[in-house]
């Protein structure tokens, strides 16, 4: 075991975990912020994904000996984000979610997208998205989101 | 012997026995000396080369050196699970980006591969078609030392590169599978990839003559 401290949508967080902790097991178990889903294990399926540094990141294989300093931020952030939040609402708007539970994960990857390409085309979506597996294919309704809120954001 | 014979007998001596020492006097001059000197440095220098070859296109190296729009993974080279693409700087593309999983280090607790600045070589650097095939040694060799595309290293350059680069260290020390066993590693250790790095460069970075 060891102590680690985490930076977690700005807050801080103490964990003792053994250094071989996934991070995604970390938040859900240890924290329980439970926001963050499991799906694969194994950064198949991107159900787990969260910003490590500003960068999408799948939790499940990340180890917490490897996070460092580097600033955390899950789904429960996102409704405070400014991108995230309009992500949000495009994705309530245009009825995105059937089982949903793929779409946290889903959600953080397009957040960081739209980031970097403010005006994605289909391409940057299919790319940036392709990692991002949903058992109910809403594939088409979370491309018409994303486009939906690169249109408000603009 | 006919008389004709003879004759022409002797002229075939007058002939041969000159130029056979003219040849056995040249290849112990100087100049001699010095052409097999030339012709025995560029024979280890491209044997030095095969040895680099051999590493270059092992699984732990030439996975990151495609030509197509993926990396690959595995000793089987397929390609790399997860939709991962290249991106425009070989880096992924948001959202899906090579450090949304691979770290600063192997993760041998989930079996993902780590080093510094993980990313794919630029397409200047493929050895391998877009059929996913080798490219022969030769090919590989007259890009790497060709400057404009192998990022304008010269022959120091090239041996640091091999030696320092943390990528290419990586390859030595490619961590464990999902499975909890070793990934394999070149067929030659790092100093015996800097030793023949450092033979072929000392010899002119020669390369072989197919195509």
């Amino acid at each position: 075991m060891a102590t680690y401290q985490l930076n977690v949508n700005g807050q801080s967080k103490r964990v003792d975990v053994d250094p071989s902790t996934p991070l995604l097991w970390v938040l859900r178990e240890e924290l329980k912020m439970t926001g963050t889903k499991y799906g694969c294990g194994i950064s198949a399926c991107g159900a787990c994904t969260v910003h490590l540094d500003g960068i999408a990141t799948r939790s499940c294989v990340v180890p917490v000996s490897l996070i460092g300093d580097r600033p955390i931020v899950t789904i429960e952030a996102m409704a405070n984000d400014t991108i995230g939040r309009v992500v949000q609402e495009a994705w309530l708007d245009k009825d995105v979610v059937q089982c949903g539970y793929c779409q946290s994960g889903q959600i953080m990857s397009a957040v960081a997208l739209l980031k970097a390409t403010p005006k994605p085309t289909d391409t940057n979506i299919e790319e940036s998205m392709g990692g991002n597996l949903c058992r109910c294919a809403t594939y088409v309704r979370i491309r018409e989101a994303i486009k939906s809120a690169a249109q408000q954001l603009k | 012997m006919l008389p004709r014979r003879k004759s022409i007998v002797r002229v075939l001596v007058s002939l041969i026995v000159p130029l056979s020492l003219m040849i056995s006097f040249q290849s112990a001059s100087p100049a001699g000396n010095a052409a097999r000197g030339i012709s025995d440095n560029v024979a280890d220098g491209l044997a030095a080369w095969q040895q680099v070859y051999s590493v270059l296109t092992s699984p732990r190296c030439i996975n990151c050196h495609t030509a197509t729009n993926y990396p690959q993974q595995g000793d089987d080279r397929h390609r790399h699970f997860a939709n991962v693409v290249r991106g425009p700087a070989g880096r992924g593309v948001p959202g899906l980006n090579c450090v949304s999983c691979h770290q600063e280090a192997n993760a041998d607790s989930t079996g993902v591969p780590g080093g510094h600045n993980w990313h794919l070589a630029p397409l200047s650097m493929r050895w391998q078609d877009a059929n996913d095939q080798l490219l022969s040694s030769a090919l590989v060799c007259r890009a790497l030392i060709d400057r404009s595309k192998n990022s304008g290293l010269d022959g120091p350059a090239l041996l640091k590169h091999h030696t320092e680069e943390a990528l290419v260290l990586w390859a030595w020390n490619p961590g464990r599978r999902p499975d909890g066993s070793l990934r394999s590693v070149p067929p030659l250790s790092h100093a015996e990839f800097v030793a023949a790095t450092r033979n072929w460069i000392a010899a002119g970075t020669p390369c072989p003559a197919e195509k």
